[in-house]
């Protein structure tokens, strides 16, 4: 190493062989961010072939794609890019380490993510189509009944994969090793916490998933069956092994959106996070239940009664550290003094709505009552209300947070509690109807419906507009704030906000703790 | 004071629309089954427990959700630092946590018990008195009702909407998309026996009203009952992502008095006498053309296309099968092409269909082969 490290080089070099945290971390962000714009464009197709019933705009083949196309997109281009990004930016600066402990990895774990994207996305020009089996990809119409196109999907998993793992083993180590002396684990912050737990999930899962996929193409291109009765195989095998991922998945997506939230909420309350221990140890727990609950997803695959009442049981109990949770951040807004920017209007709305998601959760545990909401569209409006008002919301609180801290920018509040508010109404207006039409017996994924359906599924439609719409305005903040925001120098943002990362300058220069900060002993986590 | 009340009205706003929005759509909800907003409670004793089960926890939601929501609002307009409050510092009470855990868990258990003997029940398929069986189809079922003699009454349901409906060509009907070509019949008050498995991919057999949810999974059977307590017709939909018409295969249930179904079933079996007559049969090229036309367009067109242009399928206007030899567009006829949509028809149309439908290809859409199929050709090809 030479002696000083001076600014970022210049140029597209700077972007491509960057090892720099926070180059690294705000290239996942926009990637992420043009990724949830992608996936958004694919639910407006979705959403304006739904919005009268009829076949108006596309084809049910080309409707499948898109469905199957906007969760991937989602799920694994914009929520976990983006809280790896996050992860990326603040990690270092919270824990009081230069940079991240494997920051060459770092550069690949980010830069095959673009590639396998693009692969992902040119499905769709491919003969046969893209994927159109749903983002489950259920044996058999993801293998013998599969587009040829589903080969390059199978390639873009494995990519994909080996991105999260690389990524997650460098957040381990960071985690692990590069802690300022003093920073013991449980002065951590909550997010570093969540995320740390989350790198966990990651490293054991993925693998699972790679199997699953790589046991697809066997099926596809190597003659075996291991998802076919007809050669002794067993496609409910498949969706055992994909949901000993999956399940585990949406708490990979949520964990880092309850570190955020963990960080937002005591800083506008100017009060300290109730119940620190409890939630670390309620996000342990809640990490180690979601390895036992994944056959929940498959009620009505004809599991024996035990394993099902099984499942039922242990679903259940997820409620208890979730609760937990909840109880803990209405309990540090209790008697503190509150103000509402935009980043804790969004940590709010995180709070309403992902607690509606919860609920909605525990009623889908209930094995018998899942019968019937199995999938319908009571499930969509549930895991949209945990993936969008709980993932998404908290990522974007989490960018209004830090945003000044990064560019040394202040955005415009009224133009983010704008975007807050049209978010809100036009979440809801598409979500909750949702609840009612599953209820009343429509299915999910089908591109058309029956009419007793149709006046939901228009307020449905409108509202996805009008989220779709908040998001222009979303954008237009952040490359306003970044192009031309008020300037400002405090490193503390925020009066109530605690933490390490406000101890450096804003706004934040390239290089943070090179050499690591004092912490004091006696000062409790952040 | 009134800063405050403009804070308050922001808030409340979201809120506020949304209940606006229910109000006026229950409004035009009354007394009609549109717009319904919670599940039926159905015409099945498991259905009603289903149903109660699925009351009483959105209830304690409610509950815990006014409980803990109240808690919060109550700090988001008390606790705001425009009111000039001090911050409080606590952040920890061990003995708080601990109730909060528990008192939870025994909320869980008070759902787990009744949510158990329901699971039970569902799960007890013994003492049925008939048997059907369901085998899911891209995109139809085909329903089988087994008896001890063998003689076995089995039919294809398939979607009846017309594309013009779908395709916004004509006005939608009443039961657009949920109606069929030939429901399966049951007889009320009869536990029924649901045999449910699939022959290419996975499927679901859902039936709100008679609260039945089963995956239909190729090489598997699953089992499951029903016992309706009130004749009428109940309408589901396949709810498994089943490829490109999933949602084009809907399931009607006709629940019928127990004379009605066994006159039905009478019928039935007459019908498979009728057409075992038939089978023995030479038909005219206008008649295998007519019939031809209606089997293409129950089984072949969803992939074929209306004018046998293709689509998921590959075209039938002038295909090398369709213009080539007689025993090779048999072969794909009757075998399928393993690994591929095209499934075998062999087992699922008739000889007389299957005659019929062939030289229909072979003549139709400009595919002017001059030469006709007879039953009796389709049943020396399968015995080979």
């Amino acid at each position: 190493m030479g002696d000083h490290h001076h600014g970022p080089a210049k140029g597209l070099s700077r972007w491509l062989f960057t090892t720099n945290h926070k180059d690294i971390g705000t290239m996942y962000l926009w990637f992420s961010f043009a990724m949830f714009i992608l996936g958004g464009a694919f639910a407006m197709i979705i959403r304006a072939e739904l919005f009268q019933p009829g076949m108006q705009l596309v084809e049910p083949a080309f409707f499948n794609q898109m469905t199957t196309l906007h969760g991937l997109v989602m799920v694994f281009g914009a929520i976990m890019p983006s809280f790896v990004g996050l992860a990326n930016w603040m990690i270092p600066m919270m824990i009081g380490a230069p940079d991240m402990a494997l920051p060459r990895m770092n550069n690949w774990s980010f830069w095959i993510l673009p590639p396998a994207f693009l692969l992902l996305a040119s499905s769709l020009f491919m003969e046969g189509g893209a994927p159109a089996f749903g983002w489950t990809f259920y044996a058999p119409l993801s293998t013998t009944y599969a587009p040829p196109s589903v080969t390059y999907f199978i390639f873009s998993v494995h990519v994909l994969g080996l991105s999260s793992i690389m990524g997650s083993i460098n957040i381990i180590a960071t985690v692990m090793n590069m802690r300022a002396p003093g920073m013991t684990y449980m002065k951590m912050p909550l997010f570093v916490w969540t995320w740390l737990i989350t790198a966990f999930l990651l490293v054991a899962v993925m693998p699972v998933l790679a199997g699953a996929v790589t046991m697809m193409l066997m099926d596809i291109h190597f003659g075996t069956s291991f998802f076919s009765a007809a050669g002794g195989g067993d496609p409910v095998l498949f969706q055992h092994i994909f949901w000993f991922f999956g399940h585990p998945e949406v708490y990979i997506i949520i964990l880092p959106a309850f570190g955020v939230v963990s960080q937002i909420i005591p800083a506008f309350s100017r009060k300290p996070l109730f119940g620190y221990d409890s939630m670390v140890y309620a996000t342990a727990s809640i990490a180690f239940l979601s390895f036992i609950v994944w056959a929940h997803h498959m009620y009505t695959v004809g599991m024996p009664i035990a394993g099902e009442l099984f499942f039922m049981y242990a679903t259940m109990l997820i409620a208890v550290p979730t609760g937990v949770k909840v109880f803990n951040w209405i309990t540090t807004m209790w008697r503190g003094a509150l103000t509402f920017e935009t980043p804790m209007l969004f940590s709010i709305g995180f709070l309403v709505l992902f607690t509606i998601g919860g609920f909605t959760g525990l009623m889908l545990s209930i094995a018998p009552a899942d019968f019937q909401y199995h999938d319908s569209y009571f499930v969509v409006a549930h895991f949209h209300y945990v993936m969008v008002a709980g993932a998404v919301f908290s990522m974007t609180a989490a960018v209004y947070y830090w945003l000044p801290k990064w560019c040394g920018r202040m955005y415009n509040e009224t133009m983010g509690k704008t975007h807050f508010w049209i978010s809100f109404i036009g979440f809801n207006v598409t979500f909750f109807p949702q609840h009612f039409v599953g209820l009343a017996g429509m299915p999910r994924r089908i591109p058309d419906y029956a009419l007793q359906f149709a006046d939901f599924n228009m307020m449905s439609s409108i509202g996805a507009f009008i989220y779709g719409a908040s998001q222009i305005l979303f954008l237009y903040n952040v490359i306003a704030t970044i192009v031309a925001g008020k300037p400002i120098s405090d490193e503390k943002v925020w009066d109530g906000a605690e933490g390490l990362e406000w101890t450096v300058a804003t706004p934040a220069p390239y290089h943070t703790f090179e050499t690591p900060p004092k912490i004091d002993p006696t000062h409790a986590h952040s | 004071m009134c800063f405050e009340a403009k804070r308050l009205a922001k808030l409340a706003l979201g809120p506020v629309l949304m209940l606006m929005s229910l109000v006026s759509t229950a409004a035009l909800a009354a007394g009609e089954a549109v717009n319904e907003i919670n599940m039926p409670r159905g015409v099945t004793e498991v259905g009603n427990n289903i149903f109660d089960l699925h009351m009483t926890i959105f209830w304690i939601c409610v509950i815990i959700g006014v409980v803990v929501f109240g808690v919060m609002f109550y700090s988001i307009i008390y606790h705001r630092k425009s009111r000039g409050v001090t911050p409080s510092q606590f952040h920890e009470s061990t003995k708080v946590e601990i109730a909060w855990t528990v008192v939870p868990f025994f909320i869980l258990i008070g759902m787990a018990v009744p949510a158990t003997s329901t699971l039970i029940e569902i799960y007890d398929v013994e003492d049925a008195e008939m048997d059907i069986l369901i085998t899911g189809y891209q995109w139809k079922w085909k329903y089988e009702y087994l008896s001890d003699d063998g003689e076995n009454v089995s039919f294809f349901s398939n979607l009846r909407t017309s594309q013009g409906e779908i395709y916004n060509a004509s006005d939608k009907g009443e039961h657009y998309l949920l109606e069929v070509d030939e429901p399966v019949v049951i007889p009320v008050d009869t536990k029924v026996r649901l045999l449910v498995t699939a022959n290419d991919v996975i499927h679901a057999w859902w039936v709100p009203e008679l609260a039945v949810k089963k995956d239909a999974i190729p090489g598997f059977i699953n089992e499951t009952w029903t016992l309706a307590t009130e004749e009428g017709i109940y309408r589901g939909q396949c709810a498994e992502l089943c490829g490109k018409d999933h949602g084009f295969m809907p399931i009607v249930v006709n629940v019928v008095s127990k004379e009605e179904y066994g006159q039905w079933l009478d019928t039935k079996k007459s019908e498979a006498a009728e057409i075992r007559d038939l089978m023995a049969q030479t038909f005219t090229m206008d008649e295998l053309m007519d019939r031809g036309k209606a089997v293409y367009e129950r089984n072949c067109l969803a992939c074929h296309g209306g004018n046998g242009e293709g689509g998921v399928g590959t075209p039938i206007a002038g295909s090398a099968i369709a213009t080539g030899q007689l025993g090779g567009h048999l072969e794909i006829g009757i075998n399928g092409v393993p690994g591929t949509a095209m499934q075998a028809f062999g087992g699922q149309i008739n000889d007389v269909e299957m005659a019929a439908v062939i030289t229909y290809q072979r003549n139709a859409f400009g595919n002017n082969m001059g030469d006709m199929v007879q039953p009796i050709d389709v049943f020396n090809y399968k015995k080979g």
